[in-house]
């Protein structure tokens, strides 16, 4: 099951508060790994939520996790991910002479690798509990 | 250490009442903070966001050392003076980060490059530096947030994810206030929406626009056209995704508001274009006040990478990628910005202050920064990818929790910073102003190539 | 650091004592003018050299949040002109608008040693004073802008003027500022509240508030007056640059009576001629008014060709402006406050207006009857950089050169002014009133603009050459607070230590209960948060005395 999306990264509540715990810490990776995709591309490339994908361009590859999104949320053949390490190895160095590394709008090939556990990946409690 | 639940008695508390969040660029400064004095830690943060309260409530101090040298620990001098002299040893050397401390510290850096002959960028060059840029070749009206809050019957969200990336900009600032022309808050304002994705942040709009991924720039001009009289494409809504008759709505509502204004994000900054879709987007408020009062404002990330931007332009004259090898400032975003020496291969030392691009760069630089080609020097109050693969590795306390200082809202508004308790580690500014004196010191003796005498 | 030095053989200009160009020995020590020094201290033989004390600019735009928006406008401008490092000197950028290093060197390569931030908004006055921290070696201070500040325009449409008082001494010592600033006032409201329009009139009533611009400038000097502050409110008159504005500078002056009142660049407000049609020159009716009138002071805002930048809170003029040529321009709105527009220009001799303005600035000069009260500036950089002063002072004292001059411009503004005419040269010690001890004067700074024992020890020492240009381009020796700093013609220190000057006039703590609930209810920070702590002083802050009088003259 394969297909060709354009991925927009971005910030996301969870991936700020996550941030906060401390990126090398297991909430920020989760959040930071999850991919969402349009119903309409799931149905046509054959996922569904949780399953495990990886994600490749010319610049490099990662495994994410895939959330399925209402139809209208996303436009078609787009995916959304919050930034982190694991977007980041996507990212081409070539910035146009601006200093800005396309970020955005990159192509890349979806790949499914097998089934996931879902996962609630609810907000942080609001308490500095370590 | 761990940090308390918040169903343990409090023996030694404090309140803090005023404080400042840092986390984005709304640098709300309302919040009230209950401190536990004993655990170091704060229990409480009143009116903050879900993003505030998570900056502030995970805060602890960790039992880590002070400073280290390729993972073993030194003492904060030493540390220092591998530093200084990496960074005078380098052919190329490269500063990058400021944004998460304050102004005082920031202000130790550019000098600090100066007398090493090496370069300073800050996380604006892959944020709004494009709108920098922009500015440079268009200007920009512009206002601080109370203008809006008190004014503005127009409020435009462009490429951005307030809801997500500044949670209280609706409720503080924009949206929702009731302020001195706004008696009736969000029924005195219309709120536009345009974004690629249907956010949570369309949920407030009045109306939303689902541009073209890409077409910004497209849809602006057209905004550019349509407001100067000229006819706009029947098609627009194939170029741009937005239908000719929407179009000339908006606009009209734009032209006949009392006070408006395009709040505008990454959506422009990062995708194709660029600086050209930041700078649309400014000319268009330009265009517009010639029918009424309109304003624009880029909605910055981080809590203090205005102030960066600030200190670095007016210590230099630019607001980032600036370079000292020829013994005066000079500015060229794609040769100095931190992304193109760091994937070229280019920086042969690499000072990173208050930023992680070893978790956020694009590879071909997070290869060469953690290289043996380049020596990573790690100043940070966490750890994180960057500070575990530096050579020299400093933490230091962190800004808004742990020390005072100023900061610089989205709207270029300075706030002095209300700490919470105190740190073992040293503050960014004592750990710079340090490096700054053993800098100066080697390059003295270094006698670098000076100016000859006459400077005029 | 010998902290003692004699400067021997020098030509002395200190007009302030009575010293007009005498050979006598300065002494210093500790950073002041002392009576006499030991043996010991370090000599500077001044033989063929005039002495006079550091320049005061009493009007330039130069630290602050519109100055840092104009400064990353023009990267162009930057590159043209590096500011190189040197061993004792940190490198900037140049231009119109310089860094803030380049800013406190060049000021000092100039021999200048003070100068005074014209206007800069209460909330981001931390701004200010941050970047005057990092603008080496002049002292600063900085008017505040209040006119357009909402809350004190609506004590004054209800009549309380004791509350009005303690507010506006409130406001002085919440920012650390040295004086009031009041630009275009009436003019933000219907700018920013009614699709960009401006106030016409000063006695037109705001749409918003039940008060015409007489009205604040009136309550601003009562209030000023009351509280004795050293240097009146500093005007930016209503109408700037208007063809036919010289009545509205006469009646904001005539709103004065014998209050002191200073008005900023009065060149901008000295046109006659019809509103809308080509501007004349009333730099006659204008300094008839100042020359009778002991009370008023103003800077004259000489118009320089070449470069310029507007950066003014008057932000609707600069958006007319802006029509001309429709360019980069910037503009940007602090709540309940001010504004402000920044806009690129370049004057050019052969243009009609900007001949004219040159003109006007150097009529005001030479028609002046007292140079203490008719005081150089460019309003840097609106008319000009001040890298410019050199230039300005040469057409002063040399009728021949500004004849000269006047050849290469537009004639027809020529031969509508009387320029021409004016034959008088300033001496050298009219020269050191108009660039320092008149401003420090003006400026009611007792230790500043003079050499007498007790004053700062700020001194200049220039080489007297026929070309005053060059002359004034370049002082051989330049010291600020005792120290040299430059020494035939170089950097020999890397001192940059400066005071920053300001006013405590006391005040009523109870006025911040009348003025917090407008916090609260308008402005997007904490009140508690408004005013700012000593810490921005970093230790530099000076507080000068406030002593209320009616003149300059008076002590």
């Amino acid at each position: 099951m394969k297909g060709q999306l354009i991925l927009i990264p971005g910030r996301s509540a969870k991936q700020g508060t996550a941030l906060n715990k401390g990126k090398l810490k297991e909430e920020y990776i989760r959040v930071t790994t999850q991919l969402e995709i349009s119903a309409e591309d799931a149905q046509e490339i054959g996922l569904e939520t949780a399953d495990i994908v990886k994600i490749s361009n010319h610049v490099g590859e990662t495994e994410v996790q895939v959330k399925v999104l209402k139809e209208g949320k996303l436009p078609v053949g787009y995916a959304f991910i919050p930034y982190g390490p694991p977007s980041s190895n996507l990212f081409d160095g070539e910035t146009c002479g601006t200093g800005m590394p396309a970020s955005k709008g990159m192509t890349i090939d979806v790949e499914f690798i097998k089934k996931g556990v879902k996962k609630k990946t609810a907000l942080p409690p609001t308490t500095a509990i370590g | 250490m761990s940090a308390a639940s918040i169903d343990n008695k409090i023996i030694n508390e404090k309140i803090v009442e005023n404080a400042t969040c840092t986390f984005c660029g709304c640098c709300c400064d309302d919040i009230t903070l209950t401190v536990d004095m004993d655990r170091k830690v704060i229990t409480k943060a009143k009116d903050a966001c879900v993003l505030g309260k998570s900056w502030f409530l995970n805060h602890v101090i960790e039992d880590k050392p002070i400073a280290r040298i390729d993972g073993k620990e030194v003492t904060l001098d030493e540390a220092v003076d591998e530093a200084a002299k990496v960074l005078m040893d380098a052919k190329f050397p490269i500063l990058y980060g400021m944004s998460d401390t304050i102004c005082e510290a920031q202000r130790q850096c550019a000098p600090i490059m100066d007398d090493c002959g090496g370069t300073i960028d800050t996380t604006t060059s892959v944020c709004h530096g494009p709108s920098g840029m922009a500015f440079q070749g268009v200007g920009e009206p512009t206002m601080t947030l109370g203008e809006v809050k008190n004014r503005a019957d127009f409020v435009m969200y462009w490429g951005g994810n307030p809801a997500e990336a500044h949670p209280r900009h609706f409720s503080r600032y924009a949206v929702t206030p009731q302020g001195m022309f706004t008696p009736n808050g969000k029924d005195d304002r219309t709120v536009v929406i345009v974004d690629i994705r249907h956010t949570k942040t369309a949920g407030v709009a009045d109306i939303f626009l689902q541009v073209k991924p890409g077409k910004d720039f497209e849809l602006l001009w057209m905004l550019r056209a349509a407001c100067k009289g000229v006819d706009i494409p029947d098609n627009s809504k194939e170029l741009c995704g937005v239908e000719k008759e929407v179009i000339e709505d908006l606009i009209d509502r734009m032209k006949n508001c009392k006070y408006g204004v395009i709040f505008f994000g990454m959506g422009l900054t990062m995708t194709r274009g660029r600086h050209f879709n930041s700078g649309a987007l400014m000319a268009l408020a330009t265009d517009l006040n010639e029918f009424t009062h309109f304003v624009a404002k880029p909605a910055r990330g981080h809590g203090n990478v205005t102030g960066a931007d600030n200190v670095v332009s007016w210590q230099t004259g630019y607001p980032f990628g600036v370079n000292f090898s020829r013994g005066h400032p000079r500015f060229n975003p794609g040769e100095f910005t931190t992304v193109d020496t760091l994937s070229r291969g280019e920086a042969d030392a690499a000072l990173i202050i208050a930023a992680d691009p070893v978790a956020n760069f694009p590879k071909p630089a997070i290869k060469h920064i953690t290289s043996d080609k380049c020596k990573l020097i790690s100043i940070d109050t966490k750890n994180t990818p960057t500070s575990e693969a530096a050579h020299v590795s400093i933490q230091t306390s962190t800004y808004g929790i742990n020390t005072g200082g100023t900061v610089y809202r989205m709207d270029d508004v300075p706030i002095s910073l209300r700490p919470a308790f105190d740190s073992p580690f040293p503050s960014d500014l004592e750990v710079l102003t340090k490096l700054r004196k053993k800098v100066k010191e080697l390059s003295k003796k270094a006698n670098r190539p000076y100016a000859k005498s006459k400077y005029i | 650091m010998n902290n003692e030095i004699r400067i021997i053989n020098g030509l002395v200009f200190d007009p302030t004592n009575k010293v007009e160009g005498k050979v006598c020995d300065i002494c210093i020590k500790d950073g002041k003018i002392v009576d006499k020094v030991s043996e010991s201290a370090l000599k500077i033989d001044a033989h063929g050299m005039a002495v006079m004390p550091g320049g005061v600019d009493i009007h330039c735009h130069i630290t602050g949040p519109k100055v840092n928006l104009a400064r990353k406008l023009m990267p162009e401008d930057h590159r043209l002109d590096p500011h190189f490092k040197t061993p004792y000197t940190q490198s900037g950028s140049g231009g119109i608008v310089p860094s803030t290093f380049a800013t406190g060197y060049r000021y000092a390569t100039l021999g200048y040693t003070t100068a005074m931030e014209a206007a800069v908004p209460p909330l981001t006055a931390r701004h200010a004073l941050e970047e005057m921290y990092d603008t080496p070696i002049i002292d600063n201070g900085f008017y505040v802008l209040l006119a357009n500040n909402l809350f004190l325009q609506s004590l004054i449409a209800e009549g309380r003027k004791e509350e009005f008082k303690e507010a506006v001494a409130w406001w002085l010592n919440a920012t650390k500022s040295y004086s009031v600033k009041l630009v275009n006032p009436g003019g933000d409201e219907p700018w920013k509240g009614h699709k960009n329009l401006n106030v016409k009139n000063i006695d037109d009533k705001s749409k918003v508030v039940d008060l015409s611009p007489r009205a604040v400038i009136d309550a601003f000097i009562d209030a000023v007056h009351e509280l004795g502050l050293p240097h009146p409110p500093h005007i930016h008159c209503n109408n700037l640059g208007h063809t036919g504005n010289y009545d509205t500078t006469i009646e904001t002056m005539k709103t004065a009576g014998d209050r002191r009142l200073h008005i900023a660049h009065i060149q901008f407000n000295s046109y006659a001629g019809e509103m809308g049609k080509s501007p004349k020159s009333a730099s006659k009716e204008i300094t008839d008014y100042v020359n009778s009138h002991e009370n008023i002071t103003c800077d004259v805002g000489q118009v320089m060709f070449g470069k310029a930048m507007f950066m003014t809170a008057d932000a609707p003029l600069t958006y007319l402006l802006r029509g001309y040529k429709p360019q980069k321009w910037v503009n940007a709105d602090t709540e309940c406050e001010s504004g402000c527009g920044i806009l690129p220009f370049d004057y050019q001799g052969m243009i009609y207006t900007h001949a004219l303005q040159w003109a006007i600035g150097l009529e005001i000069f030479l028609l002046s009857a007292d140079p203490w009260r008719i005081v150089l500036s460019t309003d840097h950089p609106n008319g000009g950089s001040f890298m410019n002063y050199p230039m300005v002072i040469k057409l002063l004292m040399d009728y021949e050169f500004r004849k000269e001059s006047m050849k290469h411009l537009n004639q027809k503004a020529m031969n509508s002014t009387i320029l021409g005419e004016l034959k008088r040269e300033y001496t050298l010690n009219e020269i050191c009133i108009i660039t320092r001890a008149g401003p420090a004067k003006c400026l009611g700074l007792k230790d500043k603009g003079h050499l007498g024992v007790g004053a700062d020890a700020d001194i200049t020492i220039y080489d007297i050459l026929d070309d005053k240009e060059a002359m004034f381009n370049a002082p051989r020796y330049v010291l600020k607070a005792g120290q040299l700093l430059i020494s035939n013609h170089e950097f020999v220190s890397d001192y940059t230590d400066k005071k920053v000057l300001r006013v405590a006039p006391e005040y009523d703590k109870s006025i911040e209960k009348v003025i917090k609930p407008f916090f609260d209810d308008f402005y997007s920070i904490s009140f508690e948060n408004y005013a700012i702590n000593d810490d921005y002083l970093h230790g530099t802050g000076v507080v000068i005395e406030s002593n209320k009088k009616n003149s300059i003259y008076e002590n």
